[in-house]
């Protein structure tokens, strides 16, 4: 995959065998031994395979011949023809501040720990710093270009995109990095990148720049869990207090709206009452008038004969009586008369 | 007649090495310089494929003619406002002029360590003569957005920068390139791929970033209080409000209510005066009813209209 075949141009040395002494006896069968070889070396090495997702670019004596569709080609033996096979529709993918277990592509994650510790670690735009880890996939797309214009297309890409990266996350506050402005980071990165890659003539497209993990670094994880808990803190205070307004609210309105009905029932009662108690003194004062002496009469004796049973002591007192204080007391000792 | 066939042996022998030693190829990457006994001669070979020389006598050397990659390692250094930071660039170059470059530095490694003094010592050069905002900042126009959640905290503070990353780079590449053309070089451009702290400015920053976070959290939690605290008043008022609402729609009903019944009472007493004597005389004997009972006792004279009957038979 790599253009390590690009040093062999000088690989066509024939090497000649010496055998002495010359044993005439054997030369017979010496005579076929020799096409033989050479008929089999080159029966080995006229013919080679492109596989379905690549691409083969074929240099003869060093210098660009053709490019072969996927299948079975043939070339030139011992070394004149040389064949670099690039997966152009296969996607690939670059890895930065973190390792996929057991990826197939060792170099699409930088090796060791150390380096993607460093590959993730950025200073933001207000001077706080943040962890950020990200991928990108991209394929090759001019395999002349790749092969031949920028060596080390893969590395370079790989410091491009760090450099693109770090560019981005330096103008941004580490809020915007960590929480609010992911999608912007991704598309003006992809951009960017892009833009780049481009000028750089690495012979690649970009197909997508995808953030993954992004933390602030770990000395100061703890505080930043603080600050979202104090978040739920807030919003939970606010729901209890609002959970206490609508138990004691709505409970006091149904409750007024009690107290006004009762009152708005009072005063019906009231009217009636009185319309009622004036309808019938209005029909007793017809009856009245019609007779007002015996009628008056009447009603005083009814009063009386209703009272006079209730009461606790009567007396009937003759009018010329004067002193009625000791009969009250006799009657007080031995009883009424 | 054996003689021959060992002439056209050693004949030969001898084509194969001579076309040997004066065939040789150029790959696409590489540029090809001829020597001669050490020296250059003739044009650098750029054009790829099969090329004749003479043999024996040249060697060939094969340069890279496609864009290389120069990795700085990352190094600490001062930036104006005495910010240690590790910085890790990065640059590309091309030999631009094969036959210089060959004869100055001959090999990669050579030239590889010239890019490292030359770049580096730019590098170093430019960080210092800049504050640690321009190195982080890459568009000095972008406008940071106040941190949305830290309003009133000292986190708000934020540096302005006035010339940036990108203007940096270019100083940088200004600055280092015209030294590398007199090796043939061609300097394309420098980035600066890492920038991070030192480990004990690293430290600093955590703490005021922690204390950052403490001040935002503890505004979080007030602003709680404080939103509770405006429920919770209210809550207070908006009772009191429908309480006294209530009670005051209640007086106005019970006042409504007496006046309404006043007037009706009033309209059928006082119609005329035999009304209002006859309601009086009503309303005595109720009252009558009401306020004599068991507790009372009752002295009676056969004056009264009850008794002058008594009276009269007597007589």
């Amino acid at each position: 995959m790599h253009a390590s075949g690009a040093y062999n141009g000088a690989m066509s040395q024939p090497t000649l065998a010496f055998r002495n002494p010359p044993d005439w006896s054997k030369l017979k069968v010496l005579k076929w031994i020799i096409p033989a070889v050479l008929i089999l070396i080159m029966g080995l090495t006229m013919y080679y395979t492109v596989p379905y997702d690549s691409q083969g670019v074929v240099l003869r004596f060093g210098a660009y011949s053709t490019t072969e569709e996927p299948g079975l080609h043939f070339k030139m033996p011992f070394g004149i023809d040389a064949v670099e096979i690039l997966p152009v529709k296969r996607q690939l993918k670059l890895e930065f501040g973190f390792a996929t277990q057991g990826a197939t592509n060792r170099t699409q994650s930088s090796g060791s720990r150390v380096t993607r510790d460093q590959e993730r670690s950025m200073v933001t735009g207000d001077l706080n710093a943040a962890l950020v880890e990200w991928v990108v996939q991209y394929s090759i797309d001019e395999p002349r270009l790749f092969l031949f214009k920028v060596r080390a297309p893969e590395s370079t890409l790989r410091d491009l995109s760090e450099a693109v990266m770090r560019e981005v996350i330096g103008d941004r506050t580490v809020d915007e990095v960590i929480t609010t402005g992911r999608q912007e980071i991704e598309d003006l990165s992809l951009a960017r990148l892009r833009e780049l890659a481009k000028e750089y003539q690495l012979g690649v497209r970009i197909d997508q720049l995808q953030l993954k993990n992004v933390d602030p670094p770990g000395a100061v994880q703890d505080s930043f869990n603080e600050v979202n808990k104090a978040q739920q803190d807030r919003e939970k205070m606010i729901n209890i207090a609002n959970g206490e307004y609508n138990k004691v609210i709505p409970r006091a309105k149904g409750e007024a709206e009690q107290t006004i009905s009762e009152a708005e029932g009072y005063k019906l009662k009231r009217i009636n009452e009185a319309a009622g108690d004036a309808a019938a003194f209005q029909s007793v004062l017809v009856e009245y008038l019609k007779a007002p002496e015996v009628t008056r009469k009447r009603l005083y004796l009814e009063a009386m004969a209703e009272v006079i049973p209730t009461l606790a002591n009567t007396w009937i007192v003759d009018h010329g009586v004067t002193q009625l204080l000791p009969m009250v007391q006799s009657s007080a000792l031995g009883g009424a008369k | 007649m054996k003689i021959l066939p060992i002439v056209i042996g050693i004949v030969a022998v001898i084509v194969l090495l001579v076309l040997g030693g004066a065939l040789y190829t150029v790959h696409e990457t590489e540029t090809v310089i001829l020597t001669q006994f050490g020296r250059a001669v003739g044009e650098p070979v750029l054009e790829p494929g099969l090329h004749f020389k003479t043999p024996f006598v040249q060697d060939v050397n094969r340069l890279e003619k496609r864009i290389l990659e120069w990795d700085g390692d990352p190094s600490e250094m001062p930036t104006k406002d005495k910010m240690y930071i590790s910085v890790d660039t990065f640059a590309r170059w091309r030999i631009s002029d094969p036959k210089t470059y060959f004869e100055k530095l001959g090999s990669e490694r050579r030239a590889m360590s010239r890019l490292d003094d030359i770049i580096g010592s730019e590098v170093r050069t430019a960080v210092a003569g800049h504050e640690l905002i321009e190195v982080v900042r890459s568009n000095k126009d972008r406008e940071l957005p106040p941190n949305p959640t830290a309003e009133g905290t000292t986190a708000s503070v934020q540096q302005k920068a006035t010339r940036g990353r990108m203007a940096l780079q270019k100083d940088i590449l200004a600055a280092a390139a015209p030294k590398l053309t007199d090796l043939g070089i061609q300097l394309l451009d420098i980035r600066i791929k890492r920038v991070n702290y030192n480990q004990d400015v690293a430290r600093n920053i955590y703490q005021r970033m922690i204390s950052e976070r403490q001040q935002i959290a503890q505004r979080f939690r007030s602003e709680g209080e404080g939103e509770a605290a405006r429920i919770n008043g209210r809550r207070g008022r908006d009772l009191l409000k429908v309480e006294s609402e209530a009670y005051k729609r209640v007086q106005e009903l019970q006042g409504e209510a007496d006046a309404e019944a006043s007037r009706i009472y009033a309209e059928a007493y006082n119609q005329s005066t035999e009304a209002q004597d006859f309601y009086g005389f009503l309303k005595t004997l109720d009252t009558y009813r009401r306020i004599l009972g068991k507790q009372t006792s009752m002295i009676l004279s056969t004056d009264s209209e009850l008794f002058e009957l008594l009276e009269r038979s007597k007589k």
